[in-house]
């Protein structure tokens, strides 16, 4: 009886092993491919790479040395270094390795990276907009520095323990397009819910840290704790016309001509310089977006 | 007036900065007709504010008529007044580029507006 207990426990933690073991995107699944750096700059803007990435208090965002830190309920995190240096940034990565971390969270040496950065949006980028965009990085400067370890308490500093949360959390699905849809609302779904990763600030957040479905973009607090972040659904925004969404991502004026705040200001550095289309593309899509009243915001 | 009511006189001008802010924003948008004049006036104000703001914050003031000023404002009065002055800097500079085009007004309100949201980051309370 014990033994056959212990053998259904030892059987279960191979299991928890096998199925927390980070995944990849092997060599072979990448053919041949020539980065179109234009749209490897269009994707580094939609992505809000150097939002979080660029170093602190300096007007250059193509400097990418890391070191932001961000604080959340788990503990704080240090954005790492991912300039084109070969020590300290991605310089030395394949780009194999470059889309695993993309598309699976999972780090060159095997390991999960943490949901801070925003893999369960990135994993709907296609793989020649992330090879784009690795060929883009790659042009920035190298900044030398490795980044601090973060700062977690336990059981969040083991980083195993993420391969439950990507079973729960994370689908490994590709962006799929709705054909009932116009062309505009599908390139506006792609990079609203891919590279932009919106839901991930505008969308409050269950216990374990991950995005609730049923309440994707009605806001909520803010990732950092201070103030709040707005319902962008017709809740909210149905005031607002595309042309008033496309005008606020391009100069960071709501259409009542207050300016954006908080972490938005950030974020308009980077959709101010998107291509006219894409802005416009993006909000088609935010428009279309049905109205949900969400939580009620923390009061700060 | 302003020794009276420091919170209704500052409310005010930024009521009169927003009316302002929005004619501006029109222009910009393509949803009114680039008028240099109303360009004008609107950076006339702007830099009235500016010159005005930091004598509106008596230690009086601090709280009441739905103020969305932070306490901040006070514990760090010199940093407050210098990014007033830094406010006042941006719309005199600009002020010509602003009036003589569309394109110079959209250059022009790019820096104005980082002077506001330089203020309003820590020293104003968020809307929600």
């Amino acid at each position: 009886m014990i033994k056959r207990l212990l053998f259904l426990v030892a059987l279960g933690l191979v299991a928890v092993w096998f199925l927390t073991i980070p995944a990849t995107v092997p060599e072979r699944a990448l053919a041949a491919h020539t980065p179109d750096l234009a749209n490897g700059k269009e994707m580094f803007l939609a992505g809000g790479c150097a939002s979080c990435h660029a170093v602190p208090k300096q007007e250059d965002r193509t400097r990418l040395g890391g070191g932001l830190a961000l604080n959340s309920p788990f503990g704080t995190f240090y954005v790492p270094n991912i300039s084109s240096d070969p020590k300290d940034g991605i310089g030395a990565w394949s780009e194999a390795q470059f889309v695993t971390a993309l598309n699976k969270g999972t780090s060159p040496n095997g390991k999960h990276y943490y949901p801070a950065f925003p893999y369960p949006s990135y994993q709907r980028i296609g793989f020649d907009d992330l090879r784009d965009l690795f060929g883009y990085l790659k042009t920035l400067p190298p900044v030398a520095g490795r980044v601090r370890d973060h700062d977690l308490p336990f059981p969040f500093n083991i980083r195993r323990t993420l391969g439950g949360w990507k079973l729960l959390f994370l689908d490994g699905q590709p962006f799929k397009p709705d054909p009932a849809q116009s062309v505009q609302w599908n390139r506006g779904a792609y990079l609203v819910n891919g590279a932009g990763h919106c839901a991930e600030c505008h969308s409050p957040r269950n216990a374990f840290g991950a995005v609730i479905p049923s309440l994707r973009f009605t806001g909520g607090p803010a990732p950092d704790g201070q103030g709040g972040v707005p319902n962008i659904t017709q809740h909210k925004l149905k005031d607002w016309t595309a042309a008033d969404i496309a005008g606020t991502l391009a100069d960071g004026m709501t259409p009542d001509a207050d300016r954006v705040g908080g972490n938005m200001v950030e974020v308009v550095r980077n959709t101010s310089q998107l291509t006219a289309a894409d802005r416009l593309a993006i909000a088609a899509y935010i428009k279309s977006l049905p109205a949900v009243e969400g939580a009620a915001p923390a009061k700060k | 007036m302003a020794q009276s009511d420091p919170i209704a006189a500052r409310q005010s001008l930024m009521k009169h900065n927003n009316d302002n802010a929005k004619a501006v924003l029109q222009m910009m948008r393509g949803q009114a007709a680039f008028d240099a004049a109303k360009v004008d006036a609107a950076f006339a104000q702007w830099a009235d504010t500016a010159q005005k703001l930091p004598g509106l914050f008596p230690d009086n003031s601090k709280t009441g008529s739905d103020t969305r000023a932070t306490p901040k404002i006070w514990l760090n009065k010199n940093d407050f007044d210098a990014k007033a002055a830094a406010f006042g800097k941006a719309v005199a500079e600009n002020r010509d580029q602003a009036k003589a085009s569309l394109d110079g007004l959209n250059a022009a309100i790019a820096i104005v507006g980082k002077a506001c949201d330089a203020c309003h980051e820590d020293y104003r309370v968020p809307k929600q």
